[in-house]
């Protein structure tokens, strides 16, 4: 049987131990998705008014440069989450990101959790509060990789 | 627990003859050189975890640790990194030449200790080479083990290390994951520090011990991250490596705190050496 989308989130690491009233709120803005290998669930300056909790699989963000290509600047893997370019004007994707494999997600509409965050402000920062972790995770994360730290000392 | 102590005895302060058997490349600036005895020369005893102290003649002596699985009793394997003149001139060895050996030095990774728990090994960049010891160690007992997890970040796919032993691993039940700072499309792995694998790896933190080898600030995000999964720090070892000179701690070049790497470590208890970590330009 099918799980909804509510069951789907109690099980996800992001929203696990969520207010189940507040993860019933949320879930009234998702929907299921699933994307092939190789394609995009997000493209560099297109309206961003999503963001999507990974459930399975990975996907990778990239930023294309016109020498090198496509080049990966961080993965996320089931459990996490990516986008929040829906959080703040003017609402559009800095990055691409591609399913590196088959992937399974929620994805959640923008506008619908904005408006249910400013109408409440406790689950709105309770929200807020997990994107900021994220936040400083991955933050952390980009700190390390600038660090070079297997590099040669040498050099 | 301490990581075990190998009693050290006189000898251990000569260096004999090895012949280089073969030297084999990993990638472009680094080498696992296979060492046998020369002449009357012994192979020496050796525990996962220990070094040796190897002297090019002529060019200087320095501590690289033992590679190899420890049930291979004829042969010693090296992986060096070529960052100095000392690494340089060994990496560029040929077949046939000699390198001296002195050891082995140091405390061992206490993998005996911890049969039926879970065991996680992180290894950044070369850090995989004192590790691998420890790895076959486990695998040749697998059965006596949980869940066994290998985390392995590198700066680019291009040089990550054993390459072609992983399949082998992974049929020996090991989760091998991997992750790279920078990579181009075709990677299938992670992109991120090996930090980011940490909250992926399924373990009962009860009965959990990590292994753990890298830069030290890698160390220290990494023994965070572990923490935060439930894991106590007195069940995290690290291999340290500082300016290790004579090996037996006599020349203190390698003392952090009241330890001298060399001789105490190099495999420690995180919770031994962290207030030490903690004192800036020690």
């Amino acid at each position: 049987m099918q799980k909804d989308i509510e069951s789907l989130l109690a099980e996800h690491p992001f929203f696990r131990d969520f207010a189940p009233d507040y993860r019933a709120l949320i879930a009234g803005c998702g929907k299921n998705t699933h994307f092939d290998s190789g394609q995009l669930l997000a493209r560099t300056g297109d309206s961003a008014n999503l963001f999507f909790a990974i459930r399975h699989g990975r996907a990778s963000i990239e930023i294309h440069s016109p020498e090198r290509g496509p080049l990966i600047v961080q993965t996320v893997d089931g459990g996490e989450i990516v986008g929040w370019s829906w959080l703040f004007p003017p609402y559009r994707w800095t990055f691409d990101v591609r399913a590196m494999e088959e992937v399974r997600a929620i994805s959640f509409d923008g506008e619908c959790l904005r408006g249910k965050c400013d109408r409440d402000p406790v689950m709105g920062y309770d929200f807020m509060k997990r994107f900021a972790r994220v936040f400083m995770q991955r933050l952390e994360n980009t700190r390390l990789q600038l660090l070079d730290l297997y590099g040669s000392p040498a050099r | 627990m301490e990581a075990p102590r190998v009693e050290q005895v006189p000898e251990l302060m000569l260096t004999t003859p090895f012949r280089v058997r073969k030297n084999r490349r990993e990638t472009v600036d680094t080498r696992t050189l296979e060492l046998v005895p020369a002449g009357e020369s012994k192979m020496p005893a050796w525990r996962p975890g220990q070094f040796m102290m190897l002297y090019v003649f002529g060019r200087g002596e320095i501590p690289i640790s033992i590679c190899g699985d420890p049930e291979e009793s004829s042969v010693l394997f090296h992986t060096v990194r070529a960052v100095g003149p000392v690494s340089t001139a060994m990496c560029d060895a040929k077949a046939g030449s000699s390198i001296g050996v002195r050891g082995p030095f140091g405390s061992a990774w206490p993998a005996e200790f911890y049969e039926g728990h879970d065991v996680v090994l992180v290894a950044g960049g070369i850090g995989l080479a004192p590790l691998r010891p420890a790895l076959y160690r486990i695998m040749s007992n697998r059965r006596r083990y949980a869940r066994v997890s290998l985390l392995i970040g590198s700066r680019t796919p291009d040089i990550l290390l054993y390459p072609r032993e992983m399949a082998a691993w992974r049929k020996r039940d090991i989760d091998i994951r991997l992750t790279v700072d920078a990579a181009a499309p075709g990677w299938k792995d992670s992109v991120g520090p090996v930090t980011v694998l940490i909250p992926r790896v399924e373990l009962e933190p009860s009965r959990t011990v990590a292994f753990i080898v890298g830069p030290e600030i890698m160390m220290r995000f990494v023994v965070q991250a572990l923490a935060q999964r439930g894991i106590p720090l007195s069940r995290l070892f690290v291999s340290m490596e500082r300016n290790m000179k004579c090996a037996a701690g006599f020349c203190g070049h390698c003392q952090l705190g009241p330890a001298f790497i060399c001789k105490d470590g190099p495999v420690f208890p995180y919770s031994q050496l962290a207030p030490w970590l903690a004192i800036r330009n020690l």
